[in-house]
């Protein structure tokens, strides 16, 4: 057996210092260790999107991260974004337009849907369906989580105008 | 499934991870980014004793112009060369080709330097860099020394590196107004493997090309120019006629090999298809 390695990550805000094996991957520390069963597990060689948490400002695969490379790290999971508000009305569009019927990928999906909300403001639908390409729903066929990914990305761009119409 | 059991150690310089590399040979792996090589560990096709992390080593960050030439670190994630502005600029085919790259969470944690001593002859930047006569950067325990694409992928997930050398950088002549480049790639799903993939650069002067690179992914064991079809092309002005006669003459020189799903001749139908295309689309 391989030698315990000591982190030091932040989660959610909150600091942990653990000490793990090398070989377990970001995901299984989550939710194994850490209690988070808010990322799931579909694939586990990163094909499937269910694991998606951002590290360090970014959205990567828990899978294909080890939780010893998030030692001196940040990491953000659905729990966090969740608690926080940031994605309180791309939750509601998903529930409005039925975007999860198992909803086994919805945490995943969210967390690849806020990256992009972010990053592309200005996004066309084929570039949602490209962004999430990356992301398995094995329900919905995609087009209600498109849809539900449009509107937020329509409602937080004329929030955006109406706010520098009144500045 | 889960990983094998490793030890895993995250070096502060590059001779601590050379000399890692010395001692414990072929038990050991380089973790860069990890999108492949972890995959590969999860399904356990792959069963290293030691991971030496290599991320801590700022040296092998960044992305300028040093000397005259455009020089990639091989830590530089896929999406910060897809964003870079530098990149669009001096070897506007990687800007092209990034996106292709897998997935946006694939694509903020794989690097340059990983897909490139990776070799996967589907993968986008060996063929890049390949098309771009780009050289590698290579430190060994005898110190630096560069290795031009075209000599460094040498089989399948096989290049010119020695077991105790770690690519630290690629290089890549600086585009000038007369060069041009095509990228594209034909694949079932967005961000999966190519069925094939191509890469063209070249110069042309008032219409006329010369110094025409082909480089096909996912066809060979290695990316693959295509030097009949290239000859074929300098000196020619690009119009229908030729784009038609120069898919034939890429038909006639490869030997796809099949993959689970693509027999050689839909690989071969396919490659001709997209150099039409691409051909098509820069005359146009």
């Amino acid at each position: 057996m391989a030698d315990l390695y000591p982190i030091r990550v932040t989660v959610n805000g909150e600091t942990h210092q653990c000490s793990v094996q090398p070989r377990t991957h970001l995901a299984d520390f989550l939710r194994e260790t850490l209690g988070l069963k808010g990322s799931h597990l579909g694939c586990e060689h990163g094909v499937c999107g269910a694991c998606t948490v951002e590290l360090n400002g970014h959205m990567v695969r828990g899978c294909l991260t080890l939780a010893v490379q998030a030692d001196g790290g940040t990491v953000n999971t659905i729990e966090g974004v969740s608690r926080a508000g940031v994605i309180r009305d791309l939750q509601q569009a998903f529930v409005q337009r039925n975007a999860l019927q198992c909803g086994f990928c919805t945490p995943g999906m969210l967390m690849a849907a806020k990256e992009l909300i972010e990053q592309r403001p200005d996004a066309s639908r084929a570039e949602v369906r490209e962004w999430i390409s990356g992301n398995y729903c094995r329900c919905t066929g995609y087009h209600a989580i498109v849809d539900a990914i449009c509107e937020v990305l329509q409602h937080r761009r004329a929030a955006t105008v109406r706010t520098e119409a009144s500045a | 499934m889960k990983a094998a059991a490793f030890d895993y150690v995250k070096p502060r310089s590059l001779d601590q991870v050379i000399s890692l590399l010395q001692e414990h040979g072929d038990d050991a792996r380089l973790l860069a980014g990890g999108q492949s090589l972890l995959a590969s560990l999860n399904m356990r096709l792959s069963e290293p004793r030691l991971l030496v992390d290599i991320t801590g080593l700022d040296a092998l960050r960044g992305i300028s112009v040093q000397g005259g030439m455009l020089r990639i670190g091989a830590l530089a994630t896929h999406t910060e060369i897809e964003g870079s502005p530098l990149i669009a600029q001096a070897a506007p085919l990687l800007a092209a080709a990034a996106p292709h790259i897998a997935h946006r969470a694939i694509r903020n944690a794989g690097t340059w330097g990983g897909s490139i001593a990776h070799a996967d002859p589907a993968a986008e930047w060996p063929a890049c860099l390949l098309a771009l006569g780009g050289t590698v950067v290579a430190r060994g325990p005898k110190g630096e020394r560069r290795i031009a694409a075209d000599d460094f992928f040498q089989g399948l997930y096989a290049t010119a590196l020695e077991a105790d050398e770690v690519l630290v950088a690629a290089e890549i002549p600086l585009a000038t107004a007369e060069n041009w480049f095509a990228f594209d790639e034909l694949a079932r799903r967005r961000g999966d493997y190519a069925i094939v993939g191509m890469a063209i650069t070249g110069r042309r002067r008032g219409g006329v090309l010369a110094d025409t690179r082909i480089v096909l992914m996912g066809v060979d064991s290695t990316p693959l120019r295509a030097r009949r079809t290239e000859a074929l092309l300098n000196g020619k002005t690009v119009d229908a006629a030729i784009a038609a006669t120069a898919a034939a003459s890429l038909r006639a020189e490869i030997e796809p090999l099949p993959d689970l799903t693509n027999s050689p001749g839909t690989k071969r139908h396919l490659a001709g298809v997209l150099l039409q295309r691409l051909l098509t689309r820069a005359c146009a």
